[in-house]
């Protein structure tokens, strides 16, 4: 069903690189973009793997993903951000050097995990199980290393990536409506979380979740 | 009829957030709940035609978990109407720590809690395992909001923690699907759709590893979402926070959903000739349930979450029930309509209970039978319904679970199951009986012996329903659960 393409490692690697820089940046601006670009490459990702069969349905689904992952999530967490004093984030639980460090574990991992994982069919690349799998990973490392919750946003973001990433490379034909739900639901889910931040913004006068602890037994 | 059960709550929903006056979008509300109940009864007694090749349609196990919602949600509709009467308008001081807060515009609760029922209903009649989870996950972004509805700082912290957690648990259950679909995959031939008949049919075609690691990312996925331990992280603090009719929903109908969608990703399990490896796992997280459950209810002080964690109590039941097979299922399935019926009573009396004394310190309230006699005698009942007391049907299923472990000879099982249902009892009880007992202290302008219409009315149907099901099971109802109970492969 596909052709090996240059094209699709290079969108590997910098989808790697994506996780990478979202590990070690402290401003949270670079990091909304950083989160928005990793969206525009992933809706890069089924438009090159099947760009000998071309359909109407997955270039919309992708211009629909690409325009909402690298448009409207922006902007909303801009907007969630504007007014609060700190653009930076203040002192992770695990530091910057060390997230990369944990990062290119995780792709370690991911190499070795998606090498033991045999698919029946073959993924658009061999990269592909990997790469979907680390981000996963570093998705998951964000939210819970990181204290901001914009920052935990963008790590579920990312999270969410990786799962649609793996979807992408093995799904045989799913209906248009069903992914096109996935998509509606991730938006909507981004919705309440940038509703949510404006509201701890208000709040508590800044985004830092070490501020939610008033709960426990 | 199906796509007509899935509009009215949607449509409505929307309606309410543009419906500026308070009575019409309270009307709304009970009028939609009401076409809910009337269009569950009618899909109850005349099964409806799927739709959309069959990505949606009504089969038992479905179809109990949605009259279960449908019930709950009319319940809870009455009983909200009574409830957003009371509260105040404007700005108020919290009492617990006497900070000034305002209340979500009531527009906001009333359209999501619309919505919230549409989703729930989504997921009880979905087929098709994408659909599954797109259901589920949609009740997460549709309750988040009602959590918040009280705009202050603990009910913003336990929202977040609702949505983070419960979105990625259900994040794993969709890769849980993915890995599913990979399974189905076929080399050689057409992928099976990701229909639950269909899979059942080709359970045998299915690629044994990758369906058992789906399993597994399903199981904790929406075990997130059960509130399965050590999963349940979100839970006592959604339920404490949230206003009491919203926690009766979440409780009583919202997990169920989530463990509707368990149950899903079991049977096709079962049907690919792994249900014994399925209910180890299931047994295990039931047992982990009941034992956290019991530790955390011992010298519980907040009787809100001491309700929660009842509920992770139950939950572990529910996957025990299933875990062990055989005549369980059925029990479990019977304790999921107790349970669901009897923690909505429980928390709609706590509302009424929260809303006199102000507080949710269990040693703060005393004397509830003198205060709200009609509330206290609905939670001296509850409280013997969740103990599982023999007049309430609690007992049966609790037993009923108890037994077939004894007859499958797994003796360990069944007798750590009864000890710890023992230090349940002792925990529920002590902190529960003290609440009715006693002398009540001073309330300041609170006349006595208030029981409002509205506000017991709903819950005291449901206790009503309860002890007619500890004594009398219809025969409608028991065809239903054996026939879900055979779906999920209990003979």
């Amino acid at each position: 069903m596909t052709t090996e393409s240059p094209w699709l490692d290079t969108l590997m690697a910098l989808i790697v690189f994506t996780n990478l820089r979202l590990l070690g940046s402290s401003r949270l601006g670079a990091c909304i973009r950083t989160v928005a670009l990793q969206g525009v490459f992933l809706g890069l990702l089924p438009l090159i793997a099947h760009s000998n069969d071309l359909d109407w349905r997955i270039v919309l689904l992708a211009f629909a993903g690409m325009a909402l992952k690298a448009g409207v999530f922006p902007w909303l967490f801009f907007r969630a951000l504007r007014g609060a004093k700190v653009r930076r984030e203040m002192e992770p639980y695990v530091g910057y050097s060390l997230s990369l460090l944990a990062g290119i574990a995780s792709f370690a991992v991911a190499l070795w995990v998606g090498s033991a994982l045999e698919l029946p069919n073959r993924a658009i690349s061999p990269l592909l199980v990997p790469v979907a799998l680390s981000t996963m990973l570093v998705g998951l490392f964000v939210i819970v290393s990181r204290r901001k919750a914009l920052t935990q946003a963008l790590g579920y973001l990312a999270f969410e990536n990786g799962i649609y990433a793996f979807g992408i490379g093995i799904a045989h034909e799913a209906p248009f409506l069903v992914e096109a739900g996935i998509l509606l639901d991730v938006f909507v889910a981004v919705f309440v979380m940038g509703i949510a931040i404006f509201h701890i913004r208000r709040e508590f006068d800044s985004i830092d979740t070490a501020a939610l602890s008033s709960l426990r037994d | 009829m199906l796509l007509a059960l899935l509009l009215v709550p949607t449509l409505c929903g929307l309606a309410a957030f543009g419906l500026r006056a308070s009575r019409p979008r309270r009307a709304l509300l009970v009028l939609a709940a009401l076409v809910h109940a009337g269009l569950t009864l009618a899909a109850w007694r005349r099964p409806p035609a799927p739709v959309w090749q069959g990505s949606l349609a009504l089969d038992p196990p479905g179809l109990l978990f949605l009259a279960l919602t449908s019930v709950l949600f009319l319940a809870a509709a009455l009983y909200a109407v009574g409830y957003l009467a009371r509260e105040e308008a404007g700005r108020r001081a919290d009492f617990e720590e006497q900070f000034l807060f305002a209340n979500q515009p009531e527009a906001v609760f009333t359209g999501c809690l619309l919505l919230f029922l549409a989703t729930m209903t989504l997921v009880a009649v979905s087929q098709h395992f994408v659909i599954l989870w797109i259901g589920i996950e949609a009740t997460t972004l549709a309750s988040a909001p009602l959590i918040y509805f009280h705009r202050q700082h603990r009910s913003l912290e336990a929202t977040w923690k609702y949505l983070m957690v419960c979105s990625v648990g259900i994040g794993l259950a969709l890769l849980g699907t993915f890995f599913l679909s990979v399974a189905a995959a076929r080399p050689g031939a057409e992928p099976v759709p990701l229909l639950l008949s269909e899979l059942m049919a080709h359970a045998g075609e299915l690629e044994s590893s990758w369906l058992r690691l789906g399993f597994v990312l399903l199981l904790v996925g929406y075990g997130t979402k059960m509130g399965l331990a050590p999963l349940h992280t979100w839970l006592p603090d959604a339920h404490s926070e949230s206003p009491s009719v919203v926690s009766a929903l979440m409780s009583g109908a919202l997990l169920n959903c989530a463990f509707l969608g368990v149950l899903r990703a079991y049977q096709v399990c079962g049907a690919a000739g792994l249900a014994r490896w399925c209910g180890t796992l299931l047994t295990f997280f039931g047992l982990f349930s009941l034992a956290l459950a019991a530790v955390f209810l011992l010298g519980q002080t907040d009787y809100k979450r001491l309700l929660a964690y009842s509920s992770v109590e139950h939950m572990g039941i529910l996957a025990l029930g299933v875990g062990l097979g055989g005549s369980a299922t059925f029990g479990a399935l019977l304790h999921a309509v107790n349970h669901s019926l009897a923690k909505a009573m429980l928390f709609l009396a706590a509302g009424n209970i929260l809303g006199m004394y102000r507080t949710k310190a269990v040693h703060e309230v005393r004397g509830v039978l003198g205060v709200l006699p009609v509330t206290g005698a609905l939670w001296l009942a509850g409280l013997l319904v969740i103990t599982g007391s023999p007049p309430f049907g609690m007992f049966l299923s609790e037993f009923t679970i108890l037994r077939a472990a004894v007859e499958q000879g797994r003796g360990g099982v069944a007798a750590l199951y009864l000890v710890l249902l023992g230090v349940i009892f002792v925990g529920l009880s002590t902190a529960m009986l003290g609440m009715v007992q006693g002398q009540p202290p001073a309330l300041a302008g609170a006349p006595r012996g208030r029981d409002r219409w509205l506000a017991v009315g709903p819950p005291a149907a449901l206790g009503l329903g309860l002890l007619v099901l500890g004594v009398w099971i219809p025969p409608t109802l028991d065809a239903l659960l054996r026939a879900a109970a055979h779906a999920l492969g209990s003979p």
